[in-house]
């Protein structure tokens, strides 16, 4: 039996990214899809000077019971990563056995586009390596509509793991996206879970 | 029992299927409350809504990080009143009156705030209160977005205000919405104090209805209001008994509480603990028997000494902090020291005290070691840039603030040497004009948004004006509270509840406290920025102070974004000058060297074309 740093329980995904690529939006839609299941939820997010472009994590606990509101190294059930740097940056979360799905999008941080760092060499293989999924969510959320629905692709994504039914999931992003975006985004997730699915078959 | 109490809003949920919906985003005619309703709130959401069912009708507050959403969330519950002051000071001050004429007040601030508003508050605890007043408190242990990591149970114990720390989301909106009567009955304002953990994470509350509290009538008593050394005095022993009174209730109430072990080796390992923390020691240590405090000052003395006598070894589990060991050992307890210290600073997690604790923990990957950071930046087209680019040229030393403007001082533009606190450009500026005065030395500049000068930069400048300091001052007007997340401030003519107020005009305001100088730039033109600076920096006579003025590019309202440029690949002589001003749009190719513009995030502002001297960035 593996250890662990929680006696609750729990699922513990970790979303990460960039600031301004909707990982708040996708951690509470998770979030909502879990409390209208019957279960609870812990979120956890940090705001402020972290946003501004920096990198950012959002800690999404769930289950029958939950304790702590963090994610800790080793621990995660799942981590879904909105970028490839940020998938890497947070590897050490992941548990043993632990699910990784990464958008394939690669964002340059200012000190390499300032020429004072450079980035990881081939993060796709690396990722992989640690059992990554590689998910192209900007390609797939452009054809369903709107690149800027490459988060609920990644939610989709991550959706086909977990226990919670697939119409829960459109209440809930059909409640909290844009007024107007409603169907563009569930195409998105559905998209999202399809091509995991192909994965899979 | 925690778990129980669980279970049943699981079984609240289930069997009623209330659907969830966010606070933040309900106009006042949806809010109609059942019992029992759930809703996923943050902390912050919880202690609003916990203040609002109690019957609080005036709120306070100055915007900080992770505190704002409470008083943001306040503001738009109906029947009540909510207000920005200009600082903490003021917000509890309006608070001390409002609670002195008879309503519930809530106050709100991050740590640091409390700091400015130490000095109202701890006479506050001498005269008492008429309605109602709580304090919250939001610490950040880990600086996530702070200058310090202090710990402001110390500020309680100093100042005699009782202090309750929720561990999530429904226990900050059960203590806010019991602290107001608390507050009346001990005749003491209350603290909340939360952490990041709570104030900004979301967790299942049961929401409930707003009480229909009668304001109390305000009668004129020196003895208790004026506090005059002949009335304080009188005062101060009232505070010895009223702090008696709220020491034997912290005794009794069920807010601290004993919480049973797994029953693994129950009795064996004790640990004393609150807020978050709580939480993980409740995931880390399953068989430790916990004494949960929800009352951080006045400790509950019988509880704990009783709960020492129960146990073999006794634990404070503590963030950042010594406050609780410490006043554990007060009572002459001794306390055991888990096989690994507890990290001094940072924040805690259920795998840092199962290290402290000698447990094995989960194995896992290490973080690759070559990735580059990934630092806040500073946005596409933000005005601050040029500022801080052309302060760079002059090899100035730049005094300074806080705001998204702190950001100034990282690469690549790395033009700021020093920030302190709220306000403290202006008047560090003035002091190292004072040292410096009679020596060669490099030009000195303090810089400060709006927002941070109508907190307490003004009273900095009038001491310059005052003390015929010189120097230059730069004020950079974004009309916002831009990194606390675009809030109205004292001069943009936004109040919190969009009530109609005034726009201040700012160079009228400094000339009136006795600056001769003013000049009002703006800051996308660089030409304009870099010959004020020059012009400013070399007059050794007087004081400058230089308004740049143009709206944050997150302002929805008032900026206006512009159509993308982009590289003449053909002009680009790849020198690097238009990289170099740290625009996260602006990139050069690895291999070419050739520079590129992200049209996604470009706002075409036009700085880095105005930089360019091959004119290779072009608008269409």
């Amino acid at each position: 039996m593996t250890s662990s740093v929680y006696s609750d329980g729990a699922t513990s995904v970790l979303l990460c990214g960039v600031g301004g690529q909707g990982t708040i939006l996708a951690a509470d839609i998770l979030a909502k899809t879990v409390c209208a299941s019957g279960d609870v939820v812990k979120l956890s997010e940090i705001h402020g000077m972290a946003q501004r472009g920096g990198s950012v994590t959002t800690d999404v606990r769930f289950g029958k019971y939950v304790n702590s509101m963090v994610c800790c190294q080793g621990s995660c059930d799942a981590i879904l990563a909105f970028e490839t740097t940020e998938a890497l940056r947070n590897i050490s979360y992941l548990r043993d056995g632990g699910m990784l799905i990464v958008n394939d999008q690669s964002i340059k941080p200012l000190p390499v586009l300032t020429g004072d760092s450079v980035m990881p060499e081939e993060p796709e293989s690396q990722l992989r390596a640690y059992g990554g999924k590689l998910i192209p969510a900007q390609d797939i959320a452009q054809k369903t509509g709107s690149i800027k629905t490459a988060n609920v692709v990644l939610l989709g994504a991550l959706s086909t793991s977990l226990l919670y039914e697939q119409r829960v999931w459109e209440e809930q992003i059909s409640a909290s996206v844009p007024k107007g975006t409603e169907a563009m985004n569930i195409a998105a997730f559905r998209a999202g879970r399809a091509f995991v699915q192909n994965i899979h078959d | 029992m925690h778990a129980n109490r669980y279970l049943l809003k699981l079984n609240i949920i289930c069997m009623q299927r209330y659907s969830l919906t966010c606070t933040a985003v309900r106009s006042p005619e949806q809010h109609h409350f059942e019992r029992g309703h759930m809703e996923l709130l943050s902390g912050n959401q919880a202690i609003a809504q916990g203040a609002w069912e109690a019957g609080c009708q005036i709120g306070v507050a100055y915007p900080g990080t992770p505190s704002t959403e409470t008083m943001e969330t306040f503001a738009k519950l109906p029947d009540v009143y909510a207000e920005w002051a200009p600082n903490e000071k003021v917000a509890v001050e309006v608070g001390a009156g409002a609670s002195a004429a008879g309503t519930r007040v809530l106050a709100t601030m991050k740590h640091v705030g409390v700091n400015v508003a130490a000095d109202p508050l701890f006479t506050l605890a001498y005269t008492g209160v008429g309605g109602g007043m709580l304090i919250l408190t939001a610490d950040d242990p880990g600086m996530h977005s702070s200058q310090n990591e202090q710990d402001n149970h110390f500020y309680a114990r100093a100042a005699h205000i009782p202090m309750l720390e929720p561990s999530d989301s429904q226990e900050a909106h059960d203590m806010a919405k019991v602290a107001f009567e608390l507050s009346e009955r001990f005749d003491l304002p209350f603290f909340i104090r939360s952490t990041v953990r709570i104030s900004h994470a979301k967790s299942p509350v049961e929401v409930g209805e707003r009480e229909n509290f009668t304001p109390k009538q305000y009668k004129k008593n020196p003895a208790k209001w004026v506090m005059m050394p002949a009335f304080a005095i009188g005062r101060r022993a009232s505070l010895d008994q009223r702090v008696d009174a709220v020491t034997a209730w912290a005794d009794e109430t069920p807010l601290n509480r004993i919480v049973p072990g797994d029953g693994s080796d129950d009795g064996d390992i004790g640990v004393i603990c609150t807020g978050a923390i709580y939480q993980y020691v409740r995931d880390a240590l399953p068989e430790a028997r916990i004494l949960k405090l929800g009352v951080t000052w006045p400790l509950p003395k019988l509880k704990i000494q009783n709960f020492a006598f129960g146990v073999k070894h006794l634990y404070v589990v503590e963030e950042a902090s010594t406050y609780l060991s410490e006043q554990v050992r007060a009572l002459g307890i001794k306390l055991d020291q888990p096989e690994n210290p507890l990290p001094r600073d940072g924040e805690l997690d259920p795998w840092a005290i199962q290290i402290a604790f000698g447990k094995r923990v989960p194995t896992h990957t290490d973080t690759p070691e070559d990735l580059p950071a990934r630092p806040p930046a500073l946005c596409a087209g933000c005005p601050h840039r040029p500022v801080f680019r052309e302060l760079g040229r002059l090899h100035a030393i730049v005094v300074g603030d806080i705001g998204c403007y702190t950001l100034g001082a990282l690469p690549p533009l790395s033009a700021m040497d020093t920030t302190l606190c709220m306000g403290a450009s202006v008047s560090m500026g003035h002091g190292f004009e004072l040292a410096l005065h009679h020596t060669e030395h490099r030009p000195i500049v303090s810089v400060i948004g709006d927002s941070t000068f109508g907190h307490s930069g003004l009273e900095s400048l009038l001491g310059t004006v005052y003390n015929s300091g010189i120097g230059t001052i730069c004020i950079l007007d974004n009309r916002t509270t831009a990194m606390t997340g675009q809030q109205g401030d004292m001069f943009n003519g936004i109040t919190l509840q969009h009530r109609p107020t005034r726009e201040l005009n700012m160079a009228q305001v400094v000339r009136a406290l006795g600056v001769d100088d003013v000049e009002e730039i703006n800051p996308n033109n660089i030409k304009a920025v870099r010959e004020a600076l020059q012009r400013a920096t070399k007059a050794d006579d007087r004081l400058s102070v230089l308004i740049f003025r143009s709206p944050c590019v997150q302002l929805k309202d008032s900026f206006v974004r512009q159509k993308p440029l982009h590289v003449d690949e053909e002009k680009c002589t790849t020198c690097g000058v238009c990289v170099s001003i740290g625009c996260p749009a602006l990139s050069s190719d690895l291999d070419s060297g050739i520079a590129h513009i992200d049209e996604v995030q470009c706002v075409g502002c036009k700085q880095c074309q105005q930089y360019c001297a091959f004119h290779a960035i072009k608008e269409d």
